[in-house]
């Protein structure tokens, strides 16, 4: 290695000085996977991102409201044992369990439902397969946050 | 077990499983419990038929496994939480998974007499 090869080398000799300084900057080199002009516009959005967002504050909201309902069902005021219509009819009398059941409902069921679509992206590999499987969630999702909700507005104490 | 990974076979991939399990679980239990509670708008028979399973030993078994998988995955969820939004998350990941663990074995023993007391109660007389 003798100096008199190649003058314009990015690499200089290890303890000399460096060949760019202020007045001579070197070559930008751009970073790897950086948005230019060049790029074409993602067509995906930012969904993913919105749904690991969603996964997580969801979850926040969950452990209030699950946590506090699995306390009143199973362990306040003798555990499953009161349960029943007159028990039932006596909570959804009440507009703000109303509105804690169906806020739990729909948060649970989304939260569950993205949950689901991760596994099954992980796990199902044969693009068919992929589709049948979400297809069934998605139905099953819709069909029991649909549910769930007429449930909660239609209850009625006088049934009978 | 591979030398040389700090993921595969180790806590982290254990919680992870886990985690994914109990999701998965607890979704299955949610959409036959919405079922189940639509009875209300078939008629109070038919629902306190229903409820009456619930209270059954062998089902109260499963209500301890519904509680310890719910219990599991919202512990560690707040672990995943916390790993993911607080800064030092990361470096703390494993001290708070053995949190995790020790809050939520406080909790179920906590659960046993609630949940299964009724269940003693039936099986061996009050
Ligand atoms: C074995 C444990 C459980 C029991 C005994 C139980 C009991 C009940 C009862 C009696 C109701 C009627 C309304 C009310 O009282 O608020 C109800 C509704 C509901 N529960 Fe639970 N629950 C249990 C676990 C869970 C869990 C783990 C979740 C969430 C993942 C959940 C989510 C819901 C939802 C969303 C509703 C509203 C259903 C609707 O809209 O028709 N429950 N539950
Ligand atoms: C109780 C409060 C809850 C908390 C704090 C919580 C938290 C979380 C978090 C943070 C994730 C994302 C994990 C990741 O991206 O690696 C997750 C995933 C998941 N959750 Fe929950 N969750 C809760 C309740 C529920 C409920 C009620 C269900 C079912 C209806 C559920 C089902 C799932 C499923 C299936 C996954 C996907 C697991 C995976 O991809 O491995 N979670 N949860």
């Amino acid at each position: 290695m003798s100096d008199t090869t190649l003058e314009k080398s990015g690499v200089g000799p290890v303890e000399g000085a460096s060949l760019y300084d202020a007045d001579n900057p070197a070559p930008v080199i751009e970073a790897p996977r950086k948005r230019t002009a060049k790029t074409p516009r993602s067509t995906r959005g930012n969904f993913e991102m919105a749904a690991w967002l969603f996964m997580r504050l969801s979850g926040v909201v969950l452990v209030v409201l699950v946590i506090t309902h699995l306390l009143i069902q199973l362990v306040l005021d003798g555990g499953v044992s009161k349960i029943g219509f007159a028990f039932v009819a006596g909570r959804w009398a009440s507009p703000f369990w109303q509105v804690w059941d169906l806020l739990m409902l729909w948060l649970a069921m989304l939260h569950g439902a993205n949950g689901l679509r991760t596994v099954i992206n992980d796990y199902a590999e044969r693009p068919n397969t992929r589709l049948w499987l979400k297809g069934l969630l998605y139905t099953a999702t819709v069909f029991t946050i649909l549910l769930g909700t007429l449930v909660i507005f239609t209850f009625d104490p006088n049934i009978r | 077990m591979p030398a040389g990974t700090l993921y595969r076979g180790r806590e982290g991939m254990w919680s992870w499983v886990a985690h994914r399990v109990t999701g998965v679980l607890i979704f299955f239990f949610l959409f036959v419990h919405v079922l189940d509670t639509a009875l209300v708008r078939v008629s109070p028979e038919a629902y306190d038929e229903v409820v009456a399973t619930y209270k059954t030993p062998i089902v109260a078994l499963l209500e301890y496994g519904l509680v310890a998988a719910i219990l599991f995955h919202a512990l560690n969820g707040l672990r995943v939480i916390a790993v993911d939004f607080w800064s030092k998350g990361p470096r703390y990941q494993k001290q708070m998974l053995w949190t995790v663990v020790g809050v939520w074995v406080v909790l179920m023993v906590g659960a046993l007499y609630p949940v299964l007391g009724h269940a003693v109660r039936e099986l061996f007389g009050s």
